[in-house]
């Protein structure tokens, strides 16, 4: 596949947001065939051939990090993971620090994770390598987004027109923010469901449907996708407990019930289960998609190192 | 007991020198006359459109420049003592000459925290070491400006403290607030609050709003501030204490305090170059030198904060200089620490409001001079026979751009970073003493 123009200015990945609906619908075309390949068992070993990904989480991934490893892997890159210790943050070594030492390492493609929100720009300012924003706080996470809408499309056939609730932690989700960024660029009709102190500021500025009840948030739903909501959110008083909340906000067959018959559901994992979705709606092949995301995970990620290679090599 | 106001050393004081064809404004009497000024023995000897100068003295000729009272800045973070490698008293009374800056009031967290009358001494004098500013302390309203117990006003007053304030803190406490309150009026003094309710803006680092919520940066609801001004508010009412908001930033809180004047209660307050100039979106991109506390706002409260200026509402604009070093910015936005260098720029952000037809030129330097001289009971900022020779020489419509890297002084950390101004300053004097310009 060529492309005449550049599907990711700038020679990053930061954030969905910006990202014009062209630039994802190439993005997306190409992880398709990415997802084929890698179902028909052959690989590309050539394409990022002599290239260094290095992976560099300030935080715990297995998915996400183990994916992007894999999506190197697969096209021929020289993989390091560098997981961050506390230890080195704590001796003081910046975020800037860190850069200087990739700069020195000469690396092509860094991938990073970090629990503040805006880190891989500030380091895209500083390294030369071409930055994928695997995470930042409560930022971005593009790539979820990309492959969210991959498996979305394959299932429904298209993005546009679709009617898509994103539930729960909606507030500290980044998750969220990349797949409302992506799906209202791509004319999704986007509802967030939660409780009204999980829900961020001024929310349905942004193009949203606000909903604070399930029934009315799921109601005729194509897509139903789950946030994790993580444990210490509840030291933070900002939901009283998780029996509470999963009374009110979690996924069962009684919720799921309100959207679309043949709606599907959707978790960026890790799940928690009988917290934010029940294992039997979870499991049910019939209508959880989280194995296909995760499959669609990787075919995204090879798309990504693919298109910002080329930018390396338009670039040299 | 020092009395800060008096000029420093009489070695320092300059010569006498007659300053002619200037535009003359003192806003404190309305004064704007093509005319000459008199300086000898380190005051303001005489003022007016035709001024004999003595045999022998030194004339200097402005060239039809605006002379004015040399600025009264009521809020300045030092990085003296504690934080040198930020900014020291020497290249902050640097930037603040190169700012028309004569007078600046300290804040007190410093490490160690201005709370005994030792410190208020150290702080007075380096800062008359420097032979170029009047550098008055605020004394710390608690004990460590820790919030809970109030500090000795007495003996800080004596050693020479200006005020007493937490300084970037807020008093969040409701008691201690009304104890601070009504213990300042025996000594006649006041105390300055930071309004932000702190339950409320722990761990923000951005307006609560839309651009927050797309950023994934976590906010302080406006509200924060309207309500720790309503309740310090009604804290003055029950003790008739002075209370002083700094760096007042939105439309509802200057609503409270509009009301509170027109009660009679004794409120007053400022704002800082950044809210009346900049909104919110100056964060975007997160740009972190635009990381200020309070946080930069919607464009909404910069015009409730304009309107204020122009109305009286605001009594003064202080330039809530922050001094940071490139470690204290170069982090991820919410990792970065708050606070904007706002010296070289305070006085061309505010005439920027002149010139953008949104002030009268001496409504806008009544805010720098006079008002808040009177607020701090000084007898500078006027341009009257007796009064410290204190002046800022400086071209209306002269312009330069901002840059970060090239200001006076060590703080480089200008939210203004890259703005073009109108309006330069050519000299300042200290005492009679020439301490910025050719």
């Amino acid at each position: 596949m060529s492309f005449s123009y550049p599907i990711l200015p700038g020679g990053h990945l930061l954030a969905i947001e910006g990202l014009e609906p062209p630039h994802i619908s190439a993005l997306l075309e190409l992880a398709e065939s990415y997802a084929l390949l890698n179902r028909s068992g052959k690989t590309q070993r050539d394409l990022l051939k002599g290239r260094t990904l290095i992976n560099l989480f300030f935080e715990d991934s297995t998915r996400t990090r183990t994916s992007f490893e894999l999506a190197g892997k697969r096209l021929g890159a020289d993989v390091i993971n560098m997981s961050v210790s506390q230890s080195s943050v704590n001796k003081g070594e910046t975020l800037l620090d860190t850069a200087s030492t990739l700069n020195a390492m000469h690396c092509d493609l860094l991938v990073i994770r970090h629990a503040q929100s805006g880190a891989p720009a500030l380091l895209s300012q500083k390294v030369s390598a071409s930055v994928i924003n695997a995470g930042d706080g409560t930022h971005e996470h593009p790539t979820q987004a990309l492959l969210d809408a991959l498996t979305m499309r394959r299932r429904k056939g298209r993005l546009e027109g679709l009617t898509v609730a994103i539930c729960g932690d909606v507030l500290h989700s980044r998750v969220a923010r990349s797949n409302i960024h992506l799906l209202l660029a791509m004319n999704a009709r986007v509802r967030i469901v939660g409780p009204p102190t999980l829900i961020p500021a001024e929310a349905a500025r942004m193009g949203v449907e606000v909903h604070h009840d399930m029934r009315t948030g799921l109601k005729d739903a194509d897509v139903v996708m789950m946030l994790r909501l993580q444990k210490e959110r509840m030291v933070g008083g900002l939901v009283p407990s998780s029996r509470e909340f999963f009374r009110f906000y979690g996924l069962d067959a009684e919720k799921l019930a309100y959207a679309k018959p043949d709606a599907i559901v959707m978790h960026p994992g890790p799940m928690n289960r009988g917290i934010e979705i029940d294992s039997a709606i979870a499991d049910d092949p019939e209508r959880s998609v989280i194995g296909e995301q995760v499959e669609m995970g990787v075919a995204v990620r090879m798309a990504v190192l693919d298109v910002l290679a080329r930018e390396l090599r338009r670039n040299a | 007991m020092l009395n800060p106001t008096l000029p420093v050393g009489t070695d320092r004081r300059g010569a006498p020198l007659l300053i002619r064809n200037a535009r003359l404004l003192d806003p404190a009497s309305g004064l704007d006359i093509l005319g000459s000024l008199f300086i000898q023995g380190g005051l303001i000897a005489e003022v007016g459109a035709v001024v004999a100068a003595p045999e022998g003295a030194e004339t200097l000729d402005a060239d039809g420049a605006c002379l004015a009272p040399g600025l009264v800045d009521m809020r300045v973070a030092t990085g003296e003592p504690g934080q040198e490698h930020r900014e020291t008293i020497t290249s902050l009374a640097l930037a603040a000459s190169a700012g028309g800056i004569t007078t600046l009031c300290a804040l007190p967290n410093t490490d160690p925290v201005l709370d005994d009358p030792a410190l208020v001494q150290f702080v007075l004098r380096r800062g008359e070491a420097t032979g170029r500013i009047s550098l008055l302390p605020y004394g710390a309203a608690t004990k460590h400006c820790e919030g809970k117990e109030i500090a000795e006003f007495g003996l800080l007053k004596e050693a020479g403290a200006i005020g007493f304030s937490d300084g970037v803190r807020t008093i969040g406490n409701a008691r201690t607030m009304r104890l601070a309150l009504s213990y300042a009026k025996a000594f006649g003094s006041f105390v300055v609050q930071h309004p932000e309710e702190p339950s409320l803006a722990a761990g923000g680092a951005a307006t609560e709003g839309e651009l927050a919520t797309r950023l994934g940066l976590p906010g302080i609801p406006r509200a924060a501030e309207a309500m720790m001004v309503r309740r310090d508010i009604a804290l003055a009412r029950i003790t008739g204490g002075h209370v002083h908001f700094a760096h007042v930033s939105t439309a509802e809180a200057l609503l409270e305090i509009r009301a509170a004047k027109a009660e009679g209660l004794r409120i007053t307050c400022d704002t800082a170059p950044p809210y009346f100039d900049l909104n919110e979106t100056a964060i975007g991109d997160y740009r972190t030198y635009a990381k200020l506390s309070p946080p930069l706002r919607p464009e909404a409260d910069r015009l409730a904060v304009v309107a204020a200026l122009r109305d009286g509402t605001i009594d003064a604009i202080a330039s809530d200089h922050q001094p940071h070093d490139a470690d204290d910015k170069r982090l991820p936005f919410a990792q970065a620490e708050a606070g904007g260098a706002g010296l070289a720029t305070l006085l061309g952000i505010t005439l920027a409001r002149v010139h953008g037809g949104d002030l009268q030129l001496l409504e806008a330097l009544a805010l720098l001079t006079c008002r808040p001289a009177d607020l701090l009971g000084l007898s500078c900022g006027r341009l009257a026979p007796g009064a410290p020779a204190d002046l800022v020489l400086f071209h209306l419509e002269r312009g330069w751009q901002v840059k970060a890297g090239t200001l006076p002084g060590k703080a480089q950390n200008s939210p203004f970073d890259g703005r073009a101004l109108e309006g330069k300053v050519l000299g300042t004097w200290k005492a009679g003493r020439r301490v910025f310009g050719a």
